[in-house]
Formats: structure tokens, sequence, C-alpha cells
């Protein structure tokens, strides 16, 4: 009786705040807000699509979870995790002991390796004496920034930041870059578009350093959120299990993009 | 003695255009006063600011702030630098913007007041986004531009957040400045023209200088909006305060308190701004029509 | 790639034209742009009465308010309010036994953009109270009418013409500063407006179709309002 008094009490605040509170809440996926491709981006009708978006209702459909996918800037996707705008995040974040002092994670779901492009008239390589007094573009909050930050920013390197990998991108195309640094898969999804084709190639992968490219990329969870915790970990593994996980991967991928 | 300084208030109000009082609502143009500052009821508001402040410096995060003071400073530096080259080019602008409107001929007429138009009507983050993202991305297709010895400017961000800033506070004082020339009464341009004055002189010597003498009280509100739209300049990879603090975020993962420092930070700003343009408006002596 | 090659079928209305988007994310702009404004007018009557007629503790906070609002780049609060505001909720939401809320983009948009617009609108209608001449209310307290209905009944109708050139400019800001709600992700006009153009880089084209959109939604105000106006200064002498 008490409670209800309660519920009643905070219903009604929460009413005139212009909050609605449902009663059986669906789980909010937060992806980044900004495209991602191949992984997350919105089609034309403004309906996300990608392999993630995939995973993540794969994931739902096997935990038997009530998702909705909640685009939320890349920039303050942990703040809005642990400020229960959303309840987990799938947007292809790396598994790293620096998140891990803020967040909770998953095990991992995807591993790729981390690739540089370039220009195609420079020849450089993926190494910090490649990338010697050139610029050289990352996404903001992301394990590349720190890579870039920690090898190649020492070795005599300018590191920009962008707020999504698409803009630093374009800003490769349009020569106000030298190099990019990002995700193997995501460069290579660029170098496929008519932009990417024309003015860039693949110069390399770097050298990989677990302490700062993590272990894989999980999905982002809040600290104590066992139980969501335990169901996401069941669920991957059971479409590892199961051939869903790769049948959705084979219309994305040549290759296995759970690595190794 | 509240009565007098209400329809005193009242009346420098009634007289001035509407955009100026609504800069005034949008900008902190003057302190609140120190005068009767200590009465009992604001001693006990200021305990319990103390209060939160205390909290605020026990309860939350700070141990980065001395890792990141350089960065912050520099920040600050380049907001400032910022602010200062684009009111000073913007207003470079506003004058003759300003001016062919009230006297120019038709096709500058309608230029500058499209000008006004476009840039007033759109928000300025997005006109930051076409100059960079749209703009800046069709430059490098022109070999000529690419070779040019402009090129390793254009390749960096400052000049579109420049740009984007230096139209804004343009397209806002030219409409100020439109209003300040046309006011100058006709009686002392014709005082000017029956002592034989060229155009060039008359407009130079007398039109001008009064004509900015008008316009001089909304500088201050116009500057501070300026300062508050700095920080948009983050978006497109200029690394000032707002971008250090955004830095500082993502790092560390807190919410609050990077943000917190930077409220304090502007609001420290704006009254620094609001305190020297006072100073300087007692050495000019205006009038506040 | 060529600069006189535009692909005018990338504004299509149906997909793959990125057209209905747009419309969508304009709608959601003009959706956050009337709930701010309004929730702005009601914190700014709040304010500006607080302001003028409040006790001194009252008249301070609100003085703090404009000030720290006045001060402070929009871009910044907008930040502050949307993970302090949604987060305040949710812990006095825990704290009444409640678990978490369900607080939907366009509330936190509304939200944070009326709490800045109130604090433009307090200073706005402060000053239009303040070009009510003085006799008028005095007369309407002689009359023994009460502080409420002096307010309801002559101070709010005397002061409406003074402020609504202000007011019409605060709507014009309020549609302009949704666009900076793209900055957390929020899918209005200037977001998907990036969106589209990242994934088809045609980044002038949607672009300057926003542009037009929002300069479009501009004039029709500015018609709306010299429409207002007009009406509102009714039985006005002619301004000299």
């Amino acid at each position: 009786m008490k409670h209800t008094v309660k519920t009643i009490v905070a219903a009604a605040i929460l009413g005139l705040a212009g909050v609605c509170a449902a009663a059986a809440e669906p789980v909010k996926v937060g992806v980044a807000a900004e495209p991602y491709p191949p992984f997350a981006s919105p089609d034309a009708s403004g309906k996300w699509e990608g392999w993630e978006i995939e995973f993540a209702q794969a994931i739902c459909k096997q935990a038997k979870l009530d998702c909705v996918i909640t685009p939320v800037a890349w920039d303050g996707i942990i703040p809005a995790l642990t400020t229960k705008k959303i309840d987990m995040i799938v947007g292809s974040m790396s598994i790293t002991p620096e998140r891990l002092k803020t967040i909770d994670f998953s095990n991992k779901y995807y591993n790729t390796p981390t690739g540089v492009i370039g220009p195609k008239s420079e020849t450089f390589t993926a190494t910090p004496e490649g990338l010697k007094g050139k610029t050289i573009g990352v996404q903001v909050a992301t394990i590349h920034q720190d890579y870039a930050n920690k090898y190649f920013a020492p070795a005599g390197a300018t590191v920009k930041e962008y707020q999504t990998q698409d803009e630093a991108n374009n800003d490769l195309a349009a020569g106000r870059l030298d190099a990019v640094q990002a995700d193997a898969i995501a460069l290579t999804d660029f170098l496929k578009t008519d932009q990417g084709k024309q003015c860039c190639e693949l110069k390399g992968n770097v050298k990989d350093d677990p302490a700062v490219l993590g272990a894989g990329v999980g999905v982002g969870l809040r600290k104590g959120d066992t139980e969501l915790k335990d169901k996401v970990n069941a669920a991957i593994k059971a479409i590892r299990a199961d051939g869903t996980y790769d049948a959705f991967s084979k219309k994305y991928f040549d290759f296995d993009v759970y690595g190794g | 003695m509240r009565a007098q300084e209400r329809s005193r208030e009242a009346a420098s109000l009634v007289e001035l255009p509407p955009e100026e009082t609504t800069v005034d609502a949008m900008a902190l143009t003057h302190l609140p006063s120190a005068r009767g500052f200590l009465k009992p009821h604001r001693i006990v508001l200021m305990a319990i600011a103390g209060g939160l402040v205390f909290c605020a410096i026990w309860f939350l995060r700070w141990d980065w702030l001395p890792q990141y003071a350089g960065a912050l400073a520099w920040g600050v530096g380049v907001s400032l630098l910022m602010l200062a080259s684009t009111s000073i080019l913007g207003f470079a602008f506003a004058v003759p913007i300003g001016l062919v409107q009230v006297t120019g001929p038709w096709p500058l007429k309608a230029l500058a007041q499209g000008f006004c138009t476009i840039i007033r009507g759109t928000p300025l983050l997005l006109q930051l986004w076409l100059l960079y993202y749209g703009l800046g991305s069709l430059f490098p297709q022109f070999p000529a531009i690419r070779q040019s010895f402009l090129w390793p400017y254009l390749r960096e961000a400052w000049p579109y957040g420049v740009a984007a800033l230096t139209f804004s506070f343009a397209a806002y004082e030219g409409e100020v400045m439109r209003g300040a020339f046309a006011g100058v009464p006709r009686g002392e341009l014709e005082a000017a023209r029956a002592f034989g004055m060229s155009r060039w002189k008359l407009f130079w010597r007398i039109w001008l200088p009064r004509a900015v003498h008008r316009a001089l009280p909304t500088l201050n509100g116009e500057t501070v909006l300026q300062l508050k739209s700095t920080p948009l300049v983050a978006t497109i990879t200029v690394i000032d305060v707002y971008a250090v603090v955004s830095k500082i975020r993502q790092v560390t993962y807190l919410t609050y308190e990077p943000l917190l420092l930077l409220a304090l930070i502007y609001l420290l700003l704006t009254a620094l701004l609001v305190v020297a343009f006072r100073y300087f408006e007692n050495k000019i002596p205006t009038r506040s029509v | 790639m060529t600069a006189d090659v535009i692909n005018w079928g990338l504004l299509a209305l149906e997909p793959p034209g990125w057209g209905g988007v747009l419309l969508a994310g304009l709608f959601n702009s003009i959706k956050i742009a009337i709930g701010g404004y309004s929730l702005g007018l009601v914190l700014g009557t709040g304010g500006a009465c607080g302001k003028l007629y409040g006790g001194p503790v009252v008249k301070d906070l609100m003085e703090i308010y404009t000030t720290l609002v006045r001060a402070v780049p929009e871009l910044v609060l907008i930040l502050l309010l949307y993970y302090a505001g949604t987060d305040v909720l949710n812990r006095a939401a825990a704290a009444l036994g409640y678990g978490t809320v369900n607080i939907s983009g366009l509330a936190a948009g509304i939200f944070v953009i009326g709490v800045v617009q109130g604090a433009y609108a307090t200073e706005v209608l402060r000053g239009a109270i303040l070009a009510v001449p003085a006799g008028q209310i005095e007369a309407a307290r002689a009359y023994g009418m009460s502080p409420l209905l002096t307010l309801r009944r002559v101070t709010l109708p005397a002061m409406l013409p003074h402020a609504i050139p202000g007011l019409s400019n605060l709507w014009l800001i309020s549609t302009k500063d949704t666009a900076l709600l793209a900055v957390v992700g929020f899918s209005e006009l200037t977001l998907v407006t990036r969106q589209a153009a990242g994934a088809t880089k045609a980044y002038m084209l949607f672009f300057c179709a926003a542009g037009a959109l929002y300069l479009l939604l501009t004039l029709v105000s500015n018609l709306i309002i010299r429409f207002i106006e007009a009406r509102a200064r009714r039985g006005w002498a002619a301004p000299s």
C-alpha cells in the first residue's frame, strides 16, 4: 500500500515534468548517432541499418528483450549510459582497461585489426617512422586516438581529432589530412566508395598493442547491471553457436569478423 | 528613489530599437551592482552558495586539473583570439553593409539585405559546417587552388571558423550600423555639405564617426553574444577551450566536473568583457541612445 | 564529382532520396522550438514577476538564473542541462523507490531550450512591464484590484505590445538554437542533414537544402510576426 502511494507520487511528479514512465520498459540500445558504415548508419528513410544493428537485433531476439535503437552522440555515449539514457552500447566500442574503470562490458562480439589509409600519391608505412611529420586523423574518444597519441604523436605526427569517422575520411579525401587511422573494416568500406577509390589506399595495419587497442569490441553496460550482462553474454554465445551470427555477417564481410 | 530609477530604465528601454533590447536580454552587459551587497538574506544565500562550492570541490573529482591546466590556458587563448579577430573583422564588414543599405545603389542594397537575411535566418552551426565540410571539400578538386600559396591555410580548420564567425558578426552588427547611419541627424550632414566638404570627407569626418559613435552601446552585447558563439568552432576541429574540455571529458569519462569548470571559465570571460567595455565606455563620452 | 553535376534526386521525398528525412528533422526542430519557447514563456513570466515583485531572496535567485544563462554559451548550457537534468530526475525517481525513468529526447530537448529561453524571456518581459506607465498600475491599485487581478487585467495586456518585438526575436532564436541539439545527438534538422551529407558525400547540396529550410521557417515566422504585431499595436500612434 505504502509502495503504491509512493508510486503514485512519483508518477505524478514525473508526469508533471513531461516524462513518460512506462511500466514494462524497453531496453534502450545506444548506437552512435554518427554514421559508421558498414556497422551502423541510417538509410534514406531514417532507419538504422548495418552489421551491428543486425547484431543488436539478433541479441535482443535471443535474450527476449524488447529493444529500441537509440542514437546518441558518440562523444557523450558513456555519460548517456551512466545517466541511464541508454541501457547498453552497441557501438563498436573496444574493451579497454581505461573504459572498464567507468563501465562494464560483455564478452567481445567482434575483433578486427587497426589500419592506416593515405592518399595514393604518397608512399609511407603505418609505423611511427612512416608517419613522421604527417597529419593523421582519428575519431575522438576511440582506441585509435589513444594509439595515435601514444605511438605517432611522439614520433612527430600531428593528431587531429574528429567527432565522426566520416568527417575524418572526408577530410582525407579533401587533402586536409595525410592519413587516417581507424578500424580496418571501416576503412576498407570507405575505400570501396567512389570518393575512397579515387583518392586513397590502405597503407597497412599498425602493430598491435592490446593495452591500448583492447581485447575486441564488446557491448557496453552499466556497472552492476549483471542481469543484463548475463543475458547478453548468453545471447552472444547462443547466436554464435546456432549460426545466426555467421548468417548475417556473410551479408557484410567475406571473412570471419569475430576474430581469433 | 525606486520610482525614479524605474522610470529612467523604462525610458531607455522604450527608445532602444527592439533588436538591441533582445541582445541585452541574451547577453550579460551589466554586472550586478555591489551596492547594498551585504544584506542579511544575501549573507545566507552566500553561505548556501559557499556550501555548494565546497560540496563541488569536496565530492567531485578534480585530480585531472593540474595535468590539463596548460591545455586549458591555451584553449582560452584560442577562444579569445577567435573572439577578437572575428569581432574586429566583422565590424569592418558591418560598416559597408550598413552603409550600402542606407545610401547604396539598389543591387548593392539588395546584396547586403540578402546577406543579412540569410546569415540571420539560419543557425551558425549549419553555416560553419557548410563552409568547412561543404565548401572546404570542394576546394581541393581545383588543382589551381591546391597548388596556390593559400592551400596550407585552406587545409586548416581555423580559417573556416574565422570566416563563419566574421560573417555572423557582420550580419548582426550590419543591421545595427544601418540604423546608426540612418539615425545621424540630417542637419549635421547638411551643415558639413554647407562647409563645402567633399563627399568622401563628409563620410570620413562626420557620417562614419557619428554612426560608429551611435552604434557603440550595442557593441558590448554583440561581443558577449559572439563570445557565446565561439565554442561552435570546436565542432570543426579547432582546439579552443571548449574542445579542450571535451577532450578531458572523453579521457576521464567525467560528465559534470569539466563542464562546470567550462561554465565558470565562460562566466569569468564574460565578466572580463563587461568590465573592459565599461572601462572604455567611460573613456568615450556616449549617451545611451 | 564535379560541381556542375548536382544530383537533385538525393532530395526526393521517398527513399533513396533524403528529402523525407530532412522534413522529418525539420518537423522535430519545430516541435522542440515550439515546446521550448512555450516553456520559456512560462518560466519568463514567472521570472519577470519574481524579479519585479518578488521578495529579496526570489529577486536574487532570478538574478543569478538570468546572469548565468546570459553569460555562458548555449552549447555549454545545453550539455550541462541535458546530462544533469535527466540525471537529477533519475535520482529523484530512484530515491522515491521508482527505478529508472524513460526520458524521451524530445522532452529533454524541450527542457534545455526552455530553460535557456526562460532566462531571455525573463529579461524581455521585465523590460516590457517596466515600459507600462506606472500610473496605470497605480490606478488599478487605487481601484482596489488585488495584485493578481492587476497583473492579469492591466499589467500583462498593457505590456504585451512592448514585449512582442523582443518575444518574436526570441522565437527566431529558439528555432535556430534547436540546431545545437545536434551536438547531443538529437535527430533534428541539422543532425539529419549531417547524416545525409555523410552518407551521400553531397555535403554542399544537403547543407544548402537545410539552410533553405531554416530560412523558410524564419521568413514564414516573420510574416506571422508582422501580422501579430499589427494586431497588437491597434490603437497605437503610427511609428514616427
